[in-house]
C-alpha cells in the first residue's frame, strides 16, 4: 500500500484514503462543439500510458476530498511529487535529477 | 523411546510426552517436536505421496521450505487443514493428521500407476493436453488424471474459526531471527530504536538452534541465546514468533502472519486462529538466511534422502536420529558438520560422497580422525529401496567420465547442494539480483526501499560472518534513523564457515532416458522436463517455468529455482544471468484465507446500510434486497404468499387507492450557491434557466462520451438551492463526477456540492388517494392540483415535520415524495400508515416500485442502460437542451458511432403468449430458422409480470429498435423459440391522463 502525499492537507497518508482519477493535464476544450470529431476522439480517449514518470489526478476520497495531481513512476509505482490542480506541470528533467 | 531418539537431547522437553494420530495410527511425541520429527523419531519417513506420479516421499527439510511432507491436519469440525507443512506443524495433544495425495494406503497407492506411466506425462503435459481429441479429455483426463493429481482435499465445513487483524508502526522491523537477525535487532535496540523482531519458527535463533557447538563471547551458543533474547526483551523489543513476514509491499510496509493456536492444545473461546499485521517500518532488516539446496540425481526423492542441514536441525533442536546408516552426498562443506555431528550422535556415516575432486583438507583430516571413508571426485548416479532409501549407487568421476559403480547399503541419504539466499522478501520490492558467478547464486543489488540485507541471506556463511555482518545492519539501520551506534565486536569459537560448488544434474552412467532426477519435488518436475522444455522452444525462463510448472508449486520453488535455472541455462547454451530468475511473488508461504480475510466475513463482510424506516419493515415480515450497500423491503408478503402474489397484490392496491414505500435510500445532493444554476445547465442534459424555484424537472446526467450515467429528479428550492436525486447506487459516483468538473474545470463557479443522502428519510406515497392520505397531516403548503401540480417541490411541515415535500411520480399515479430529517423518517413513516388506514394504504417494497414503473416505460439506469446507451437510445431526447451551448457529454452526442444507423434502441416487447415471462438478459434474433450461430440483434433489460395489465410485459435494446414499432422478433431459449412484439415502452396509460388527479 503506498503511502500519497496531500498538498491540501500536507500530510502523507496511506493509499485507502485516496481514490486515482485518470490523467493530469487533460483540460476539457473551452468550446467542445468547435471540435473535430478527430480532436474530440482524443481529448476523450487517447492517453500516454508511459513507462516512467506519469503525470496523474488522484482524489484525497477519504479526507479534504479534493482532487490534486501526481507525478508517479509507472515502473517503480514511486510518487516524485504531489502538487495542487491547477499549478503548472512541473519540469521533469529538474524532478529526476532531485531524485 | 525409540532408537532414533536420543534421551535428553535437543530443545525439547523429554518429560512431556504428546500423542497424536498419523493415518490413523497411534503416536507420541515430545512437546516441542514437530509431526515431522515426531515421526522420524518412531523411523518413520514416509508422509506422503507426489503431486503426479503418487512416488512415495518423506521429508527433505526441517522447515517451511518443505516440498514433500504434506498433510491434513483436524482439530475437529470445520477445523480441517489440507497441506501442512508435517516440518512445521507442531505437535499438540490429540492432534489428528493425515497422508495426502494417496488412493489407498500410503504404503500402497493405486495412483502409483502414475509413475509407471510416466512417459505419458512429460513438460508440458497439461497443454499438451488441450490439444488432444475431445474424448480424451472426457474420458481420461478428468476422470482418472485429474483425480489423481493434487494435492489436500478442501475442507468442506464452515471455518468456526476468528482472524485477526492489527497495523503496526516500527522504527526498524528485523525479519529472521537468526544470528544475523538477532545482532541487528540488539544493536539498534541499544541504539535506542524502537524494533520488531519476527520469525516464523515457534522459538528464535535460527541455525544456532541447529549447531549448539558454537561459542559467542565464550559462551555456547544456546546461552548465548538465551542471554541475547532476554536483552532485547528489557530493552522492549517486540519479539514476536510463528510469525512469517509474507510479503514486501510499497514503502516498507510488511504483512505478517502470525499463528496463534494451532500449537496449542486447547483454544480458548473466541481466541483468534492467526493475526494478520500490516506493519509500516522505517527501515527493514532482512536477515532470512540461506536455502539448501538438493542435489539433482536419479531417484533423489526417495523417503530417507534428505538435506544434510535438516538431518542436523532434526538431530541437535529434536533430539532425532534421522537414520542409522547414513551417507552423505555434498558438494559444500557445510555437509560434513552434519556427518561429523551425526556421527558423534552414534549414526554411522558410512560414506561421505564428494562431488569436488579436493574439499578441503581440514575437513578431510576430520573424516580421516572419524574413520568415515571420503570418496572424493564421485557422483551419486541411483538409489534403490520401495518406501525408504536401502543403497545408493556411487561412481568415481574423472575427466567427466563416469567410472564403475558401487552400491553402498544405507538407510538415509543426506545431500547438500550448497546454499541460495532467501531472496523472496526482496524480489517483492524489486530489488535487482546480481549473479554472484563464484558462488553461482544471485545476490541482492539494488535495493527499491529502505531495507538492510545482513548474514547468509546475502550470500555471507559461517556464524561469525553472519553475526557482525548483522551486527553492522542494525546500527546502519540505528543511524538512518538518527541515532549513534556502534556494532560491538564478537569473537565466535568453533565457527563451521565453508564454501562449495553448485552442479547442474550430477554426472550419471545412465541413459539419459532412464534418469528421474527431480529438481520441484512438489510437481514432480524432473531435470529432463527442464530440458525438454527448451528444445521445445521455449526460450525465456518464464516460459520454461510455467511449461514445466517447476517452481509453481506452494513452495514458489525455493529449493528448485537455482537448480532449474543452472539446468535451463545450460540447456538454452546462456549464462544463468542472461536467463535470469522468475518471479517470487507474495504470499512467502502458502496462507490462509482466514488471515486475509479477517473480520471481513459474516455480518462484517461489509457495512449494511439501513434506512430508518427499516425496523418497521422488519418487524412487518419485509422480504429484504441488496441494493447496493444497502438492504431494501423487497416486498411484504401476508399470510403465506410468494413474491408473485405479494407484488400483484402491492401493484392493484397502488394502482387502486394507495400505496406506501420507502424511498429513502435515493441518493441526494445539495447543489448551492450563486452560480448554482449555472453548474446544473453544464452538468445535466436539461435547461434550468427558466426552472422556476418551487418546480422539479427529471434531469439526466451524461459522461463526457454522451453515454447516460444516471438520472433523477430534481427540484428547485430556491435561485440558488437545488435539491438533486440520484440513483441508488450512483450518488457517491455522482457526488465524485460533480466535484471533479467544480474543482478542476471551473473552479470559477461558486457553488457548494453536499450529500444529503442519510440526512433525509423519504417515504413515497403513489395512488389516487395518495392526496387524501397526506392533506390532513400537511402544514403551509396547499396541496390541489392548481397550487400543487405534477413536478412541484414545497417546503412545509408533514406530520409535524420539517419536510421538502415533492410531487412526482414514478408509478404513473398521483404521487407525492415526503422527506423529513431522517431522525424523523419512522415516525412520518407511521403517521402516514395511520392516516392511510381508512384508504387500506398499502406498504410495497423495490419490487412492486420495479414493475409500476416499467408499466410506465420509466428506465432504470443500470438495468434498462449499460454504459453505452445514449439519450436519444433511451427514448430521453426530449429531456436535451438543444439550445445550450454546452452541457458535459453534448459534443459527443453528434460523434460518428453515436450518429450511425443500427444503434440499439429502447422498446417495449410484448410476447405473444402474455403468460410467458421472458428472462432477463435474454437474446433476440430476428430470423429464429438461420444457421447457427444466430445474429443476435439485442437483449432483454427489464421483464415482469403486471397484474395490471393481466400479462408479462418487457423492455429491450435492440438495434435500430425506434423503427420497428409492431414487427415480431424472437427470443430462443432452451425450453423453445418465443414470439414477440415490439411495441412502444408506455404499456399503461400512455397519456398519462392518471397524474391529472
Ligand atoms: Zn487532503
Amino acid at each position: 500500500m503506498l503511502l500519497i502525499h496531500c498538498p491540501y492537507c500536507d500530510e502523507t497518508l496511506p493509499e485507502l484514503e485516496f481514490a486515482y482519477a485518470g490523467e493530469a493535464h487533460i483540460a476539457r476544450p473551452e468550446d467542445p462543439s468547435t471540435m473535430s470529431d478527430e480532436e474530440w476522439r482524443d481529448f476523450l480517449f487517447i492517453r500516454s500510458n508511459p513507462k516512467g514518470p506519469h503525470f496523474e489526478r488522484w482524489r484525497h476520497v477519504h479526507g479534504c476530498a479534493r482532487f490534486f495531481n501526481a507525478v508517479r513512476d509507472t515502473v517503480s509505482d514511486r510518487f516524485l511529487l504531489t502538487y495542487k490542480a491547477g499549478e503548472p506541470r512541473p519540469d521533469l528533467a529538474s524532478l529526476e535529477a532531485a531524485q | 523411546m525409540s532408537q532414533f531418539r536420543i534421551p535428553g537431547k535437543g530443545r525439547v522437553d523429554h518429560a512431556k510426552t504428546v500423542r497424536f494420530a498419523f493415518d490413523n495410527r497411534e503416536y507420541t511425541g515430545l512437546r516441542g517436536d514437530t509431526v515431522a520429527s515426531a515421526l522420524l523419531a518412531h523411523g518413520v519417513h514416509l508422509m506422503g505421496r507426489s503431486f503426479k506420479y503418487h512416488r512415495p516421499r518423506g521429508p527433505v527439510t526441517a522447515d517451511s521450505a518443505e516440498p514433500n511432507a504434506l498433510i491434513g491436519t483436524s482439530r475437529g469440525p470445520g477445523r480441517f487443514e489440507p497441506n501442512t507443512r508435517a516440518t512445521v506443524q507442531e505437535l499438540r495433544e490429540g492432534l489428528i493428521c493425515e497422508s495426502q495425495n494417496r488412493l489407498g494406503a500410503l504404503s500402497f497407492d493405486f495412483g502409483a500407476v502414475n509413475d509407471a506411466l510416466y512417459p505419458l506425462f512429460p513438460a508440458g503435459f497439461y497443454y499438451k493436453t488441450f490439444m488432444w481429441p475431445r474424448s480424451f479429455w472426457d474420458k481420461l483426463y478428468e476422470p482418472v488424471i485429474r483425480r489423481a493429481a493434487g494435492l489436500g482435499r478442501a475442507p468442506s465445513e464452515v471455518d468456526p474459526d476468528t482472524y485477526a487483524s492489527r497495523y503496526l508502526h516500527a522504527d526498524l522491523l528485523v525479519v529472521g531471527a537468526g544470528p544475523s537477525g538477532l545482532m541487528a535487532a540488539l544493536e539498534a535496540a541499544r541504539a535506542g530504536v524502537r524494533v520488531t523482531l519476527v520469525d516464523e519458527n515457534a522459538e528464535m535463533g535460527g541455525a544456532l538452534l541447529s549447531d549448539p557447538g558454537v561459542e559467542i563471547d565464550g559462551r555456547p551458543a544456546w546461552d548465548w541465546l538465551d542471554a541475547t533474547l532476554a536483552e532485547l526483551a528489557s530493552l522492549g523489543v517486540r519479539l514476536m514468533t510463528r510469525t512469517t513476514a509474507i510479503g514486501y509491499y510499497h514503502q516498507n510496509m510488511i504483512g505478517l502472519c502470525q499463528k496463534l493456536t494451532d500449537h496449542l492444545d486447547e483454544i480458548a473461546d473466541n481466541a483468534p486462529r492467526e493475526r494478520m499485521w500490516r506493519v509500516r517500518a522505517t527501515r527493514v532488516v532482512l536477515a532470512q538466511g540461506a536455502l539448501e539446496k538438493p542435489l539433482v540425481f536419479h531417484g533423489n526423492d526417495r523417503p530417507g534422502v534428505m538435506l544434510a542441514g535438516a538431518a542436523q536441525t532434526y538431530l541437535h533442536r529434536y533430539g532425532v536420529k534421522v537414520g542409522t546408516r547414513a551417507v552423505i552426498v555434498t558438494s559444500h562443506d557445510s555437509a560434513y558438520h552434519a556427518a561429523f555431528d551425526l556421527a558423534a550422535a552414534g549414526t554411522r556415516i558410512v560414506a561421505i560422497v564428494e562431488t569436488r575432486a579436493a574439499p578441503p583438507e581440514t575437513l578431510r583430516a576430520e573424516a580421516r580422525v572419524r574413520g568415515i571413508e571420503l570418496l572424493a571426485g564421485h557422483t551419486v548416479t541411483g538409489t534403490r529401496g520401495r518406501l525408504r532409501v536401502a543403497s545408493v549407487t556411487v561412481n568415481p568421476v574423472q575427466g567427466g567420465r563416469v567410472g564403475e559403480p558401487r552400491m553402498i547399503h544405507c538407510d538415509c541419504l543426506l545431500m547438500s547442494g550448497g546454499w541460495t539466499p532467501s531472496l523472496h522478501l526482496f524480489s517483492h520490492t524489486k530489488g535487482s539480483l546480481q549473479w554472484d558467478a563464484e558462488s553461482n547464486t544471485f545476490l541482492p543489488g539494488r535495493m527499491t526501499e529502505n531495507c538492510h540485507i545482513a548474514g547468509a541471506g546475502r550470500g555471507l556463511w559461517g556464524f561469525e560472518a553472519a553475526l557482525t555482518d548483522g551486527a553492522k545492519a542494525g546500527a546502519d539501520a540505528a543511524r538512518a534513523l538518527g541515532n549513534e551506534a556502534k556494532a560491538a565486536p564478537l569473537s565466535v569459537a568453533h565457527d563451521r564457515p565453508g564454501t562449495g560448488e553448485s552442479h547442474r544434474e550430477l554426472p550419471t552412467d545412465r541413459r539419459s532416458s532412464r534418469v528421474r532426477a527431480f529438481i520441484d519435488f512438489q510437481n514432480d518436475v524432473t531435470a529432463k522436463d527442464i530440458r525438454l522444455a527448451v528444445r521445445e522452444g521455449m526460450r525465456s525462463i518464464e516460459h520454461v517455468k510455467r511449461y514445466t510448472t517447476n517452481g509453481m508449486a506452494t513452495d514458489q520453488g525455493k529449493m528448485s529455482n537455482i537448480n532449474g535455472l543452472m539446468i535451463a541455462a545450460d540447456a538454452v547454451g546462456k549464462a544463468p544471468p542472461e536467463v535470469g530468475l522468475t518471479t517470487f511473488r507474495p504470499p512467502y508461504t502458502p496462507t490462509t484465507f482466514g488471515a486475509f480475510a479477517g473480520y471481513h466475513r459474516g455480518a462484517t463482510f461489509e457495512v449494511t446500510r439501513r434506512t430508518p424506516i427499516d425496523p418497521w419493515a422488519e418487524a412487518n415480515g419485509a422480504v429484504f434486497e441488496p441494493v447496493s450497500l444497502w438492504r431494501r423491503a423487497w416486498y411484504f408478503p401476508k399470510g403465506g404468499e410468494d413474491m408473485e402474489a405479494a407484488v400483484a397484490r402491492e401493484c392493484r392496491a397502488t394502482r387502486a387507492s394507495v400505496g406506501i414505500f420507502d424511498a429513502s435510500t435515493l441518493g441526494k445532493i445539495e447543489v448551492a450557491g450563486p452560480d448554482a444554476v449555472e453548474f446544473m445547465n453544464r452538468m445535466y442534459t436539461n435547461p434550468w434557466t427558466k426552472l422556476a424555484p418551487g418546480r422539479c424537472r427529471y434531469g439526466v446526467l451524461l459522461g463526457e462520451d454522451g453515454y447516460i450515467r444516471d438520472d433523477g429528479v430534481i427540484g428547485r428550492l430556491s435561485d440558488e438551492l437545488f435539491h438533486v436525486t440520484t440513483t441508488t447506487g450512483g450518488a457517491p459516483r455522482v457526488l465524485n463526477m460533480m466535484e471533479d468538473y467544480l474543482q478542476t474545470e471551473w473552479p470559477d463557479l461558486d457553488v457548494w456540492l453536499t450529500s444529503t443522502t442519510e440526512q433525509w428519510a423519504t417515504v413515497a406515497l403513489n395512488g389516487p388517494n395518495a392526496r387524501k392520505v397526506l392533506e390532513g397531516l400537511v402544514e403551509g403548503v396547499d396541496l390541489s392540483a392548481e397550487a400543487m401540480p405534477h413536478m412541484s417541490v414545497a417546503e412545509c411541515r408533514v406530520a409535524g415535520f420539517p419536510a421538502r415535500l415533492f410531487r412526482l411520480s414514478f408509478t404513473g399515479e398521483l404521487g407525492f415524495e415526503i422527506n423529513v430529517p431522517a431522525r424523523h423518517g419512522l415516525a412520518l413513516w407511521e403517521a402516514l400508515m395511520e392516516a392511510g388506514r381508512p384508504h387500506d394504504i398499502t406498504p410495497y417494497g423495490t419490487e412492486t416500485m420495479h414493475v409500476l414503473r416499467a408499466e410506465k416505460g420509466f428506465i432504470i439506469v443500470g438495468q434498462d442502460t449499460d454504459g453505452t446507451v445514449a439519450p436519444e437510445d433511451a427514448g430521453l431526447g426530449w429531456a436535451i437542451g438543444k439550445k445550450k451551448p454546452d452541457f458535459v457529454g453534448k459534443r459527443s452526442l453528434a460523434r460518428p458511432d453515436l450518429v450511425a444507423p443500427g444503434r440499439k434502441q429502447l422498446v417495449g416487447l410484448l410476447t405473444e403468449d402474455g403468460g410467458v415471462k421472458l428472462e432477463e438478459g435474454a437474446q433476440i434474433v430476428l430470423d429464429p430458422d438461420q444457421p447457427l450461430p444466430m445474429k443476435m440483434v439485442g437483449h432483454v433489460t427489464s421483464s415482469y409480470h403486471s397484474a395490471t395489465l393481466g400479462r408479462s410485459i418487457a423492455m429491450a435494446l435492440i438495434e435500430g429498435g425506434h423503427d420497428m414499432e409492431g414487427r415480431d422478433v424472437y427470443l430462443p431459449m432452451p425450453d423453445g423459440t418465443h414470439r414477440a412484439r415490439i411495441t412502444s415502452t408506455a404499456f399503461y396509460d400512455p397519456d398519462g391522463s392518471r397524474l391529472k388527479l
